[in-house]
């Protein structure tokens, strides 16, 4: 709701980026602080609508209108209350999700979107920021327990949801880190990892209990944890990406996202990594296909970035979205072979 | 109850049709001696006042069956006399025998039975019967449908036997006696007629002739009346007005003491509490024979006669008749702080005895000796009176019914609301109210006892412990009470921040709460009634005066009784108790009055069983408690816990309210609710409707005290004001709620039962609802007690912090988790990608996600089904498209509530299709009335009508195909509207003809319909300026709507349209949005049902809508009885809406329900748009009628053989469902048509205005200026409308040049004088005239003068009636006398001068001028807010006791300007009309000009940019000085 007329009075507007010659010296994430007035009359322009389209639109069906509102009033903290209610990680989803909502925004048919996004991640923020999201264990413990496998959001969102209704829960990940995609799979720059740790800190507090490097079918057999818990919940996720079957697929330098970015990430943490298996693009023209959230700022070399190393970016013209065609692909993996 | 004779006529309840739903309202008058002298000619006068009141009945399918007329008069002992000796019955001196009027069945064996008991009755009770008389009746005098249903009539002499002394009231008491045992022992026996058994009168003093007739049949049918022997001093008359046209010979007018015009809303509670008292009923007057008057409200009687009991028991026991009318139908007292402190504590004393008959009335009323008439407290029907030098009073609803020569008038008067009007025929003397008031007020000292034994609240001593909130827990009980984020966020929080009610837009979509799979509140089962066209809803906050939230608990005493204990009760102001007043009740120990806590909980865990349990346990204590003596009962559900959840507190009240009414104890208690649950206006509304004298609302206020201490009220806004503003809000409501039943007391509406359930089982309803409709089975104790056990489950199931505290809701906004919405973002977009992309295939996805709801129920029709034909017809033989769009019409939506733009746009698609688009009420730019140079057409083809009649002119209505009278809306019937100041634009304002920038309001009820003759009366009036339109009347669906749907027929409306209950509004308060209203597959079946009951279908359409969305939709409506079908909602998001659901706050994004230029420019609607999905609408009505074997639309209506109960439903709430009763087809013969096959026949023919346009025809044809002459009568009706309709259509809104046809009447005009009276015709009369003079006028002028031989004071008697000059938009009014209630109503541009007016003058006024040479009576200016009104007070009482100062400053006329407008004005008046008065004012001007008052709205001067005055002006004290008036902000 906001202000009824606030969506007449204020324009769309987004926290600027921070310079470009900066963001190059560092992984850091991109944007800048927004002042609270700028944010609240964000809020404001958000018009209640009867038929929220942004909130079924929303995969986690935040209830969007409520939170805008909240904020334009300046009642944070029951902000986060609410945000939290249908989501356990906005801090994650404010920042990686590619916001369905502001495409099914009503204000959208005739006007810019509300900047729904970035009003989730500043709630949140404001959330750690004054201390208000922190552990919270239940108050009653059932005596059950379960175990989870994989520590992707999912995997952490059952983790969370399942030890406040008063479960013991311990999540087992096969990586040496707690994370999943979250840790690996998003580049730092977009989610800087402190953002996941934080929040890993609070379940921890909440009772759940994190086990790594621990490959369950492999290094740790499926009988132990059907005899330790009462229940075992599947998180693991998929780990297969599409692969494109296309002449001159298997030319060296083509490689799938997720056989890059987890290194990329680990370099970020400070690991050493064998160099054998580097993935680097220094000094490289680099083609990358597809639009969706790997596309993202090119690397370069870690630790720690110098000024002005990193590869040149263009987008072409198909990258930009949109289904690529047989064709067109084709044109690429010849730009990719010269 | 079963009623099948063919004398008591209805038939018995079927299907949807109920008899108790019958209304009826007429004319009504009376002709008497002052001096109680006894002729014939007062008969025959009283004979010829009936036949000139014809027109206020109306007869139904057999046009020479009129719905009742008859006469009282006083036993004509010389033409008795004279009978009875020739049958050799010896009579005693008058007085010492009576005449028992008798209808027996026409079997002789039969008759002979009941005439034996009535004869062993009169021994029994001591009396002696004296002989029989067959009343010698002329059968061919009536008609068809009348003689069939005729009964035996006969007269019984009844004596007393010899050596018995008896005085005359003994003997009437003991004749009492004799007639209710009678009429109970027959009602008892095994007689298969008995129903025909009837007593119109039996008494030593009157005597009735009734009859199902025609007034002037009378004479011819009861051959005596004509006899001049047969005379009498006194002479009552009634005609009634049915909504039916079942024969009734009964339910004719008078009864034995009063003839009613009009309606009493709150009979079901009157009725309940009646008997509730039967059992402390004693009076020495009748010992041990009181029990034998028992039940005192006889079943089977219609409201008049119901009241007609109650009157008789009160009158018998000892009190005047004047006394027991002052007692039922009291004045507005508490809101008047000018009335006598003796005769406020009169009125308050009884009512502490007992609640009023609430609704509109014109009672006319004898006991053989006095005779009078009164009116209700809001003066809501006409009466008029005359006394003659030669002492004859002749009242009636009209004035002109008897020829009076003008020089015979002494004086000419009108009741006024909640006076009386007496005649004394012993004393000889006419009793002015005042005197009987006052002799009443001093027959005890009722002031002091009340002084005595009146508890106030205020005084009680203050409680050493209140319950204070509990933080820890209070998300735990919202949680169990079913709190849901948006109750607080919608409903609490706006409450405590503006102190009213929240509003709304664009109406519901969510399921029936018997159909949701959210656990709903047991409130939610409940639908509000409301009034509509039988009686008018009340404006509750412009005509506050008459409302009254006051109420008095503690034991009620013997109502036959007068004595101090009678008032020895607890006085609230209002229903709503604090923590602190609750525990000031609980400790209670003054006098009599006693309270304990009875627990409301059960055990979650054991279901149904615990509920039951818990229910009985609870009566068994409440019963325990009354015997102990306990007079106030606290039911309380404190005390929710892991185990116990509350039992609903609706559910709790019913249970112990139901019980103590069958162990007759209800009385002697009162019932208050300490509960959680309470939380918005319908709860309180029904927790009162059902019998509850006041509630705690523990939890509500506990609410806002935690959103205080978590910092979420707004600044300013603490815990003690937000728990203020609630409580304000709250009240407001139930005020707002009670008078959209025309309900003006909470003393009246408590117990009255005003609701309908959907949905809840008879089991249910016997159990603990009694008396309330539930036509559709569904829900049980089981069910209920499973939502409780969800909610305590939700309440107590372990949660996190960060779980969401309260279910999110869903019921006004989507949500996800939260209830099921019709419109969603699924729906909403393949709608209009389906419109945009002329894909029939994208309409058939979104309609098979509405039609298939057997996911998500709904609608009642998602449980319906169409079935297959054995031989359906190939789809090509089905009628085209185009012909079937025809029939399809978009709702009536204002310009002004939506833009300019998609107005247009919808007109346009429905002229290119040739369906019809409405202008709803805010009047239509006349640049639309041509075609645009493309072809395409901007105007509507349907002009509405409403109440506030904006831009309602006579070009307007000539340019419409059909004139729709809109009685009541889906969104929220029984109420107004306002359009605030800031949305009336130049355009808008022009249109509506006010002013740019001045607020408009809508009154809730059309000032001219307060009953069904008069909206027959608007009917005839629309009809003459248009003859050639159809005339519609808009009904909402609602228990009763079918019989309405009947009246309107039978007012000869072309179309009646039955809208549902969840139909769109641009604003509307949400709990009218959500409770008022019925689904209109309830109100269309029972609609059809009842018109092809009374043969009425074959001569109306019938139109539905509210919400249809798929051809499915439109084919079940059609099964069920529409021919027509509206759409508006749909059509809106087929231009772009997405629900917003912002109408009323200006911001409709898609610039469809906004005026803000700016978003007007993002309206991207077409209308290819609209018409793609008429069409699709169309085409799929197409498949589903080949599919059923139909080829036309017209075979189908009607056809519920064709529909079924969906097979597949098995719903945990809807299985019990029970659809019969929708599904119900009458057994009637073929020959009567299901669907309209003739036109209404409008008896246009008689009107004086074919003459006057003859006359007028060079003045039409070629602008020459004519004159002519003519005597007028009061059958005479809507003189003018006809001519200025053929005006209006050659010369548009400019009319003719000023006087150009010039006409002169002499005598009474009827009803409707000069309405919609066009430029150019000035129409002067010497006479008077009735009520509406002037209505909608056009430009035209009024003259209406005293003949010159009159030799009244025209300044103290009165020349015109009620309701003039209502909705009139320009033109001039001049009138020599005194007006009735609201003069200038909603004025809205006419000049007018006037000698006096009644109450509520120039009440809504948007513009015009009005002079007042006299004095005023209440409540002038009401809700005024534009035009300017001058007052000359004399008296000097207009300032302090007469205007409503709210919205009105009072000035001296001082400004040149000014004085000289009111200079010319009188002047003028004088030049017209000869005023006297006029004349003595301008011959003394300097001295009377500072008794002129100013009335300046504030609203206008707001606009002017006046200032306000900082003081109200009082003629006579010294004026402020100028530098004194203070510069006030406007807000």
């Amino acid at each position: 709701m906001g202000k009824t007329t606030g969506f007449m009075e204020f324009s769309r507007e987004m926290p600027s980026r921070r310079p470009v010659t900066e963001r190059v010296n560092d992984w850091f994430e991109i944007y800048q602080d927004f002042p609270e007035e700028k944010l609240r009359a964000q809020g404001a322009r958000c018009m209640d609508c009867g038929v929220p389209f942004c909130h079924s639109g929303c995969p986690v069906n935040n209830i969007i209108p409520d939170w805008n509102d909240l904020v334009y009033r300046g009642r944070w903290k029951e902000a986060v209350r609410q945000l939290h209610a249908t989501n356990n990680f906005p801090e994650f989803t404010g920042r990686i999700c590619p916001a369905p909502c502001e495409a099914a925004c009503v204000l959208g048919i005739n006007q810019p979107a509300v900047t729904i996004k970035n009003i989730e991640k500043t709630i949140v923020e404001r959330g750690f920021a004054e201390g208000w999201i922190k552990p919270e264990p239940p108050k009653f413990r059932t005596g059950k327990k379960v175990a989870v496998v994989g520590s992707g959001p999912a995997g952490l969102a059952a983790a969370q949801q399942l030890c406040r209704a008063g479960h013991w829960v311990t999540v087992y990940e096969k990586a040496d880190r707690i994370g999943g995609l979250l840790r690996y799979g998003i580049p730092q720059f977009k989610l800087e990892k402190r953002i996941l740790d934080r929040r890993l800190e609070q379940m921890e507090g909440e009772g759940v209990k994190f086990v790594s490097k621990a490959h369950v079918g492999h290094s740790l057999p499926v009988s132990d944890l059907q005899e330790q818990f009462d229940a075992i919940v599947l998180a693991g996720g998929s780990e297969q990406p599409r692969d494109l079957k296309i002449p001159g697929r298997e030319l060296k330098g083509i490689h799938f996202a997720m056989e890059y970015l987890p290194q990329q990430n680990k370099r970020c943490l400070g690991d050493t990594l064998d160099p054998a298996g580097d993935i680097l693009a220094n000094g490289k023209h680099v083609v990358i296909i597809g639009g969706g959230r790997y596309r993202c700022r090119l690397p370069g070399d870690c630790p720690p970035p110098k000024a002005g190393i990193g590869a040149p970016v263009r987008n072409h013209a198909h990258a930009a979205g949109g289904a690529l065609t047989a064709d067109s692909l084709a044109a690429v993996a010849d730009a990719v072979a010269h | 109850m079963k009623r099948c004779s063919t004398m008591n006529g209805l038939p018995p309840a079927q299907g949807l049709y109920d008899p108790a739903y019958e209304h009826d309202a007429c004319g009504m008058g009376f002709v008497a001696s002052i001096r109680g002298h006894k002729s014939h000619d007062i008969i025959q006068k009283g004979i010829q006042v009936l036949i000139n009141l014809t027109h206020r009945g109306a007869c139904g399918c057999d046009p020479e069956t009129g719905d009742g007329a008859g006469i009282l008069i006083q036993i004509p002992h010389r033409f008795f006399e004279k009978e009875c000796a020739s049958l050799r019955i010896k009579l005693p001196k008058p007085g010492q025998y009576a005449v028992g009027m008798t209808f027996l069945p026409v079997e002789k064996h039969q008759r002979l039975q009941c005439e034996g008991i009535l004869e062993s009755v009169v021994k029994e009770e001591g009396l002696k019967v004296l002989g029989w008389r067959d009343t010698p009746v002329n059968g061919d005098a009536i008609g068809r449908v009348a003689r069939q249903s005729q009964p035996y009539i006969q007269q019984i002499f009844i004596g007393l036997p010899k050596g018995v002394q008896m005085d005359e009231d003994a003997f009437e008491r003991k004749l009492y006696v004799v007639r209710k045992r009678a009429e109970r022992e027959v009602r008892e026996s095994e007689i298969e007629d008995r129903e025909m058994f009837y007593i119109p009168s039996l008494s030593a003093r009157t005597i009735v002739y009734k009859g199902l007739l025609l007034a002037p049949q009378i004479a011819n049918f009861y051959g005596e009346l004509s006899d001049p022997d047969v005379t009498s001093a006194l002479c009552l008359v009634h005609q009634r007005f049915s909504t039916n046209t079942f024969p009734s010979w009964q339910l004719a007018h008078p009864y034995r003491y009063v003839a009613h015009n009009g309606e009493i809303n709150t009979l079901k509670g009157n009725v309940a509490w009646m008997h509730a008292r039967q059992s402390i009923l004693s009076s020495p007057l009748f010992g041990d024979d009181i029990k034998k008057l028992f039940p005192i409200i006889a079943p089977g009687g219609s409201d008049s006669a119901n009241f007609d009991n109650a009157v008789e028991l009160l009158f018998q026991a000892g009190r005047s008749i004047p006394h027991v009318m002052a007692m039922l139908i009291p004045e507005a007292w508490s809101g008047n702080p000018h009335m006598k402190t003796s005769k406020r504590a009169f009125y308050e004393y009884h009512c502490s005895l007992m609640e009023p008959w609430d609704g509109p009335a014109a009672i006319a009323f004898t006991d053989g000796r006095v005779i009078g008439a009164t009116l209700d407290r809001n003066g809501l029907r006409p009466g008029r009176y005359v006394v003659t030098h030669d002492g004859l009073v002749v009242a009636a609803s009209e004035v002109g019914v008897l020829d009076v020569p003008p020089e015979k008038v002494k004086s000419k008067g009108r009741l006024q609301p909640g006076k009386m009007f007496l005649v004394d025929t012993v004393a000889g003397r006419i009793i002015s109210d005042k005197e009987i008031k006052q002799q009443l007020a001093s027959r005890q000292p009722y002031a002091q006892w009340l002084k005595e034994k009146q508890i106030k609240i205020e005084k009680l001593p203050e409680p050493a412990r209140v319950h204070g909130g509990d933080h820890a827990t209070i998300l735990i009980r919202q949680r169990a009470f079913g709190y849901t984020d948006e109750d607080i966020r919608m409903i609490l929080e706006p409450m405590a921040k503006q102190g009213e009610e929240p509003v709304g837009s664009m109406g519901t979509d969510t399921p029936l709460a018997c159909l949701s799979d959210k656990p709903q509140p047991l409130f939610n089962y409940f639908k509000q009634l409301f009034a509509q066209v039988t009686n008018p809803p009340i404006d509750p906050i412009r005509e506050e005066m008459v409302m009254s939230l006051i109420s008095y608990i503690g034991t009620e005493r013997n109502i036959l009784e007068e004595t101090a204990d009678n008032c020895h009760t607890l006085r609230l102001e209002h229903p709503i108790l604090t923590n602190r007043d609750l525990e000031k009740l609980r400790r209670i120990s003054t006098g009599d009055l006693l309270a304990t806590t009875l627990p409301a909980l059960f055990r979650a865990a054991d279901g149904e069983a615990g509920l039951k349990r818990a229910l009985d346990e609870l009566c068994r204590q409440a019963s325990l408690a009354v015997k102990s003596g306990y007079t106030l009962l606290i039911l309380s559900d404190r005390g929710v816990d892991k185990d116990y959840a509350p039992i609903p507190s609706l559910l709790a009240l019913a249970a112990v309210h139901n019980l103590l009414v069958r162990e007759e104890t209800r009385t002697q208690v009162a019932l208050i609710i300490e509960s959680g649950e309470p939380r918005e206006v319908m709860h309180f509304a029904l927790l009162i409707g059902y019998g509850a004298s006041s509630i705690n609302p523990y939890l509500a206020i506990e609410t806002f005290e935690d959103l205080a201490a978590r910092g979420y009220l707004p600044d300013g806004i603490s815990a003690e004001v937000a728990i203020k503003k609630f409580i304000k809000a709250i009240n407001k409501g139930l005020l707002k709620t009670f008078s959209k039943m025309g309900i003006s007391t909470l003393q009246s509406y408590r117990g009255a039962q005003v609701f309908e359930a959907i949905g809840l089982n008879q089991d249910l309803v016997e159990a603990y609802f009694a008396g309330t409709t539930s036509r559709l089975e569904g829900v049980g104790l089981d069910v209920l007690a499973r939502e409780a056990q969800m909610k305590h489950e939700h309440a107590f199931r372990p949660v996190s912090e960060f779980d969401t505290e309260l279910s999110v809701g869903g019921q006004y906004h989507f949500r996800v988790d939260g209830e099921f919405h019709l419109l969603n973002p699924l729906t909403i977009s393949k709608l209009q990608h389906s419109v945009r992309e002329g894909s029939f295939k994208t309409f058939q996805e979104y309609a098979d996600l509405i039609d298939d709801q057997s996911r998500n129920l709904a609608t009642l029709r998602s449980l319906m089904k169409i079935q297959k034909s054995d031989e359906p017809v190939p789809i090509e033989e089905v009628e085209p498209a185009k012909e079937i769009v025809k029939r399809f019409n978009t709702g009536a939506m204002s310009f002004g509530s939506i833009s300019k733009e998609a107005h247009e746009t919808l007109a346009i698609a429905m002229n290119r299709i040739g369906g019809k688009s409405n202008t709803g009420e805010g009047g239509e730019d006349e640049d639309r009335y041509k075609p645009d140079a493309n072809g395409d057409w901007r105007r509507s083809a349907v002009k509405q009508v409403a109440s506030a009649r904006f831009g309602v002119t006579a070009n307007y209505l000539v340019n419409a195909e059909e004139l729709q009278i809109k009685m009541a809306q889906g969104a929220k019937p029984g109420e107004g509207g306002q359009l605030p100041g800031h949305k009336v634009d130049e355009v808008i304002a022009r249109l509506r003809h006010s002013t740019p920038g001045v607020g408009l309001i809508s009154p809730p009820p059309h000032h001219d319909i307060y009953s069904i003759e008069d909206l027959a009366q608007l009917i005839y009036d629309l009809k003459n300026v248009n003859p050639q339109a159809r005339i519609a009347v808009k009904l909402v669906s609602e228990i009763g709507v079918g019989t309405v749907a009947a009246g309107v027929s039978k007012a000869h409306a072309d179309v009646v349209l039955i809208s549902g209950d969840s139909g769109g509004t641009g604003a509307s308060p949400l709990s009218s949005i959500k409770h008022a209203g019925i689904p209109w597959e309830l109100g269309l079946a029972e609609t059809q049902q009842v018109l092809l009951l009374n043969d009425l279908r074959s001569r109306i359409k019938v139109q539905t809508d509210g919400k249809l969305m798929t051809g499915r939709d439109v084919a079940i409506a059609a099964l069920l009885g529409a021919e027509e079908f509206g759409f508006a909602t749909v059509p809106l998001v087929t231009m772009g809406c997405i629900m917003l659901r912002k109408c009323h706050l200006n911001t409709c994004s898609v610039g469809i329900a906004t005026q803000d230029p700016e978003l007007r420019a993002k309206f991207a609607g077409t209308p290819e748009h609209v018409i793609n999905f008429f069409f699709f609408i169309a085409e799929q009505v197409r498949q589903y009628m080949a599919q059923m074997g139909f080829r036309t639309v017209d075979e189908m209506v009607g056809r519920v053989d064709m529909l079924d109960v969906q097979p597949a439903v098995d719903h945990w709430k809807a299985r019990g469902i029970d659809l019969s009763a929708i599904l119900y087809n009458p057994p009637v013969p073929s020959r009567v048509a299901r669907c309209c096959v003739q036109a209404q026949d409008h008896g246009l023919q008689n009107a004086l205005d074919h003459r006057l346009i003859q006359y007028a025809y060079p003045a039409l044809e070629n602008r020459e200026p004519v004159e002519m002459s003519f005597q007028i009568r009061n059958v005479h009706r809507t003189v003018g409308a006809m001519l200025s309709g053929e005006i209006a259509r050659r010369y548009g809104s400019e009319g003719l040049p000023d006087d150009t046809i010039r006409v002169h009447l002499k005598g009474s005009a009827g009803q409707s004088f000069g309405a919609f009276l066009a430029k150019g015709v000035t129409l002067a009369l010497e006479g008077d005239a009735n009520d509406y003079a002037g209505k909608g006028l056009s430009g035209g002028r009024l003259v209406i003068s005293v003949p010159k031989k009159a030799g009244f004071a025209p300044e103290e008697n009165i020349i015109v009636g009620n309701v003039v000059l209502y909705g009139a938009t320009s033109g001039e009014a001049f009138f020599n006398g005194v007006a009735g209630e609201r003069f200038a109503v909603r004025n809205s541009g006419a000049t007018a001068v006037v000698e006096g007016v009644g109450d509520h003058g120039c009440e809504y006024m948007t513009k015009g001028v009005v002079v007042v040479l006299g004095s005023c009576g209440r409540n002038f200016a009401a809700g005024m807010s534009g035009g300017i009104a001058y007052v000359f007070d004399e008296r000097r009482e207009f300032t302090e006791e007469r205007c409503n100062l709210a919205s009105v400053d009072l000035e001296p006329v001082i400004e040149a300007e000014d004085v000289e407008l009111v200079k010319g004005l009188v002047a003028r008046h004088h030049e017209l009309t000869g005023s006297k008065r006029a004349k003595a004012v301008l011959d003394n001007w300097q001295e009377m000009l500072p008794s002129f008052i100013k009335v300046f709205p504030h609203e206008f001067k707001r606009v002017l940019g006046v200032p306000r005055a900082t003081h109200a002006y009082i003629p006579g004290q010294p004026l402020p000085h100028v530098a004194e008036l203070e510069q006030v902000t406007h807000g």
